[in-house]
Formats: structure tokens, sequence, C-alpha cells
């Protein structure tokens, strides 16, 4: 059973397509060339909300669908919930 | 690639379509009683009776009659009978139909009142349906369709699954040489820079990002609290969504990875060749769907998340979502469940194919969700008040 899935090969984050809890070990997979992943989730992930798959640092920029969709504005580790409190678009 | 066939309309202008409506078209919200009454006495005929037509002026009454005219004009259209209050603009119309070799014959009230304008009418719909009645559908190629797009009631099921699904099928048609287009100005907005690269030429970026701007200052000049400030919405956020980009690259999933687009259509203007092409629309869905059939759109794909229920009198609306929620509490609206792809069990590729299958069997003559459900949502754009 597949609990995120991620767009493309340079995306940061996954979407989880389940609730995901604290401490598993979530399996998922990539979209674009169906290989597998896995990712142990730090918080609880509600389903449609984003894993982070690697560290990022403040003012580092995540990648969804292969694309920029804003910056990082409070640590994220592997495995973080990745929402409003630490990412933040870069337009306003 | 073997490009599936389907038994379509080829109307008098090559145009194909993919229904046979008898269309009752008022001219103007006061015509609007004459035309249920010519459709409640002609049986398979279909008024699409609306608000508008009474002292527009400028580009908005040059969007009215386009709208009008390509509505009548549209392939999945066989005759037209228009009524309108006085003659002039009722002939207007008629004469832009006309221009498609198909039958077009126009009334007006004023001077005979309602009661006499719909006996002529009526008399007249009756010849057009025995006729429409015995027209047969024929061979036709998928490549002669002209296919629309817009999301609706969006979310992070729509970005993961339904919208992408739409964009495999665009990628898929548009190899066909078949005509696509796209539109939803508002929620380009985030991407916009990604979505001026994927114009066929630097001179379609820079129109589209001509279009893209005038429609922001629209919105930013009117804007209250609840708008530019606040997307994505609440509910967004609350179902996962952080940010505005990643709301825009979701919504632009549906326009495939592979084709760039041809052209900037401006609202209901119909494309001047195949491939993708990009109009100027609202996000709002009732509103879109009619521009993309006035534009000759005859088939059209409603990715949903919460479950949109959109749907027109003319245009068959193939509504999909990848929601389980959606397709279990919603399920008389949603033609195709592509949830699968969020189990992992099926892939894009998978879907896509699934999709395109609906849109072969819908051209066939498959009746929508939205069809059998009798939504005929017919609203047309306004770009400012009357005079």
């Amino acid at each position: 059973m597949v609990q995120f899935l991620v767009h493309e090969k340079e995306d940061t984050v996954g979407v989880a397509t389940v609730d995901i809890k604290a401490g598993e070990v979530a399996k998922g997979l990539f979209m674009d060339t169906q290989n597998p992943v896995e990712a142990k989730a730090l918080k609880d992930i509600p389903l449609g909300h984003k894993i982070a798959l690697k560290d990022a640092n403040v003012g580092d920029t995540v990648i969804k669908y292969g694309h920029d969709i804003g910056k990082v504005v409070a640590e994220i580790k592997s495995g973080d919930h990745v929402h409003i409190h630490n990412l933040k678009t870069k337009r306003w | 690639m073997e490009i599936p066939k389907f038994q379509g309309y080829r109307r008098e202008n090559g145009r194909v379509g993919v229904r046979n409506h008898v269309l009752i078209l008022p001219l103007d919200d006061l015509s609007n009683a004459a035309c249920e009454a010519v459709a409640n006495n002609m049986k398979g005929t279909l008024a699409i009776p609306h608000a508008y037509g009474r002292l527009q002026f400028g580009e908005d009454l040059e969007l009215f009659f386009r709208t009008m005219i390509g509505t009548g004009a549209n392939p999945n259209v066989a005759a037209v009978v228009v009524i309108g209050i006085e003659p002039g603009w009722t002939d207007k119309i008629v004469q832009g139909i006309a221009e498609t070799g198909k039958p077009v014959k126009g009334f007006s009230i004023e001077r005979q009142g309602d009661i006499n304008a719909i006996a002529q009418a009526s008399r007249q719909a009756k010849e057009y349906m025995h006729w429409a009645s015995e027209l047969q559908r024929t061979e036709c190629s998928l490549d002669e369709l002209y296919v629309s797009t817009k999301c609706g009631e969006s979310d992070t099921t729509s970005g993961l699954a339904s919208n992408p699904t739409v964009g495999n099928v665009f990628d898929k048609l548009n190899e066909m040489g078949a005509t696509t287009c796209f539109g939803e100005t508002s929620e380009i907005m985030g991407a916009e820079h990604v979505c001026k690269e994927r114009a066929a030429t630097p001179e379609v970026g820079e129109a589209f990002m001509k279009t893209f701007n005038a429609y922001n200052d629209i919105i930013l000049q009117n804007k209250t609290d609840d708008l530019s400030g606040s997307q994505p919405t609440k509910g967004n956020i609350i179902g996962g969504l952080t940010t505005i980009e990643e709301k825009a690259f979701g919504n632009l999933q549906k326009i495939g990875e592979k084709a760039s687009y041809v052209g900037v259509l401006k609202p209901a203007e119909a494309p001047g060749g195949k491939g993708l092409w990009y109009m100027d629309t609202s996000s709002a869905a009732a509103e879109a769907v009619t521009l993309w059939a006035a534009s000759g759109a005859v088939v059209h794909l409603c990715p949903t998340g919460q479950g949109n229920i959109i749907g027109n009198p003319i245009l068959p609306v193939i509504k999909l979502s990848a929601n389980p929620l959606t397709c279990e509490t919603m399920s008389e609206h949603i033609d195709l469940n592509v949830s699968a792809i969020l189990r992992g069990e099926m892939t894009l590729d998978e879907t896509g194919d699934g999709l395109l299958d609906m849109v072969v069997r819908t051209a066939n003559g498959r009746l929508t969700a939205a069809e059998v459900l009798g939504h005929r949502e017919f609203v047309l754009t306004k770009l400012y008040i009357s005079a």
C-alpha cells in the first residue's frame, strides 16, 4: 500500500495519500519513474499534506511538480510535515 | 500512433460534433419565455435562457455576440431557432450562425407579441427536429475533436491524479493532431512564468503575459481582504496546499508535459487551427465552460477534487475525480474514478487511457453524468455594467 506519492524525481517533498503517523516508515512512489521510495515520518502527515524527503535550511527552495513552490522559513528535517509553519510563497 | 475512430456528426462546414441539438436561442433576457414555450411545444428541442443581451456596448457587446453566435455555430448543434425582442440584433445572430451553413432562422416579438412569435418559431422548430432526427452519425477520427478542460473544486487529489490524468490525455490528443484548450487566467497566478515558457513562440508567450497582467490588474483593482491576500484559500490550506505557486502548478498539470500552446484566444474566440490553445477565461466553472462551448469545443474534461457538478446545455462535460470520498458520496456526478493512482495501483498513463476511452464513448453518444442529471448551466461572461 502506497502512503505517499512524489510527482517528479527532483521534488523535495512527497504528498500523503493516507494519514501517516509520526514514527512510521512510510512507503512512497515516484509518479514519473514508478520507483519506490521510503521516508520515516517525524510528525503526523495528514492525507493530502506534504512530507519532506530531505533536510532543508531557512532560505532554501522547496520543489514540487519539478518547480519552485516557495521558500523554507523554518528548518526542515527529512520526514517533517511541510506546510505553512515552514514553507512560504516567494510572492508576498 | 493509431488514432481512434468514433461515430460523430459531420456538419456543413466540415466540423465534427458529438451531439445533435436543435437549439432555441434567445437573443436577450426578454425572449427567454418565448424560447422556453417553443421548447415545451416541440419535444427534443433545447431552449437556453440567459440573463443578458440588452444595452450592452463596446467590448462587452462584442463578447456577447461572439458567445451567442459561437454557441449556435458549435458543431454539437444541428439547427437553431433564434428569438429576439427586435429584428436587428436577432438577424445579426442568425447571419453569424448561417456562416457555418447550418439551418438557422430568426423570429422577433415586437409588433406581434409572444404568442404569434411562439407559433411561428414552433412550426420552424418542428421542421428542424424532423430534419435533425434523420441525420446519421458517420465515422470520424479523434483528431477532428476540439476538447477543452478546466478543473473545479480542486483539492490535493486534483494535483496528484485527476489533473495530470487530463494532462496525459491532452498529450495524447495533441500528438494525434486534435485541438485542445485550457484557460482559467486567475488560477495561473504563481506559475505564470512557467506558463509563459510553454508558449510555442516568444510572441505567443508575450501575448499570454499581456492577458494575464490585464486580468490580474482587474483583480487587484477590485480586491477586498478576501481575495489576493488569501490565495490559497483556507479550504486549500486545510487540504494541504501551502502556497499559491503549488496551487498553480497543480492546475497546470492539466495541459500535459509535451505540447506548447500555439495561440492566445479572447473569451469565446474559436481556435484558428489544431494543437493546444490558451483562452482568457474566468475560473468560475459555468462561465468558463460556456465560453469554451461558444468557441466550438465539443467535449470538455473537468477533473474535480471536492466535487464540482458543472454541466453545459450543448457541451458534454466529462467529470473525473481521484478523491475516494467524492467518488463515493457524489458518485452520480462522476464519470471516471481515478483514485487508483492514490493507491499506487494505476499509473497516469493507464488512467489517461481510461479517460481517453471515456472521451471516445462520449463522442459516440454516451451521455455524461451532467447531461443525464440535467445540468445545463449557460452563463454569459459580462465584462462590465450595461448602459
